[in-house]
């Protein structure tokens, strides 16, 4: 079992998450710089968050044409676990692995702080270790995290149950989109969702940020032994 | 060659910064002005080439990574 955390011009989460899914979680994670070209021996992609190349451009628009980029495109196609975290969430939109894009926070100010998020579905093999409805309490740190799509593909996030993090009330109230519990302004609440295969999940929010008591407190550790679970029983 | 790309938030998106600015306006003053939206334009060199075939490569990429089709509009600019 190994993860690749991938690492960008402008990437600040790398070693964090590298942190969490090592000593935290116990999946061994290594290193893949962008400019490398294969994925072979892993069984879990992570897009890190940070600022890729600048935010030129769009957040996560120019890191969509790395090289690895049509590796990592190719690995999720395979069915196999993409996480991307903020500025990955950003990326896997542009590069169309989720539905869907990213407009400037609602107020136009770079949020860092802690929000609180539900989990609206348990099953996705990244919130297996969560219960449905759970409340958990994540940072996030975003300038553009105001997600965005048309009716019909928030018909189909709905319908295919694709929506797995929204953003809330700390007591589980859904928060309104002009809301101050929705802090960015997105779309029905959304802090996080997959692909219609539920292999692949973006998030606004940083789990790896609350994975230690250390640090203030443990609820972004299930989702990394959700993935841990779930990769066991693959190669079981 | 030379190409000009302007792009553009989509109509039907809002548009945060174009909002701002457009409240700025109205407490300096200038109260008649009833809409601002913020864009970009690219300026873009090409080698010379079959002029039909470059435009369209222009486009491609501007399709591409210049704006996002999802949210953003892009025009070539005369």
């Amino acid at each position: 079992m190994k993860a690749a955390v991938i690492e960008f011009p402008g990437s600040n989460c790398d070693h964090d998450v590298h942190h969490v899914l090592n000593d935290v979680a116990g999946i061994p994670a290594e290193y893949v710089w962008h400019r490398e070209t294969s994925l072979a021996g892993y069984d879990a992609v992570v897009l890190p968050g940070g600022f890729a190349y600048g935010d030129y451009l769009r957040c996560g628009a120019i890191a969509r044409f790395s090289p690895i980029m049509a590796e990592v495109e190719r690995f999720a196609a395979e069915g196999r676990p993409v996480l991307g975290i903020c500025n990955g969430f950003q990326m896997l939109t542009e590069c169309h692995l989720l539905p869907g894009a990213m407009l400037r926070n609602r107020k136009l100010k770079f949020l860092c702080r802690d929000v609180h998020l539900r989990v609206e579905r348990s099953g996705s093999l990244f919130t297996k270790k969560y219960r449905r409805g759970e409340v958990l309490r994540i940072p996030i740190a975003h300038m553009d995290g105001n997600y965005v799509c048309d009716a019909a593909t928030l018909e189909e996030l709905e319908r295919g149950k694709c929506i797995v993090f929204r953003y809330t009330h700390p007591d589980g109230a859904r928060a309104d989109d002009s809301d101050d519990a929705n802090p960015n302004g997105s779309l029905a609440s959304i802090a996080g969702i997959t692909n219609t295969e539920g292999n692949v999940l973006g998030m606004m929010p940083h789990p790896e940020r609350l994975s230690e008591a250390v640090l203030g407190g443990t609820d972004g550790k299930k989702l990394f032994l959700s993935l841990k679970k779930f990769l066991e029983g693959r190669s079981a | 060659m030379q190409f000009k790309i302007q792009v553009f938030l989509k109509s039907s998106v809002l548009d945060p910064q174009g909002k701002a600015v457009l409240g700025a306006l109205h407490s300096m003053g200038f109260r008649d002005v009833t809409g601002v939206r913020v864009g970009k334009i690219f300026s873009v060199e090409v080698a010379d080439g079959d002029p039909k075939e470059v435009r369209g490569r222009v486009e491609e990429f501007s399709r591409k990574l210049l704006c996002n089709p999802i949210i953003e509009d892009f025009t070539l600019l005369p």
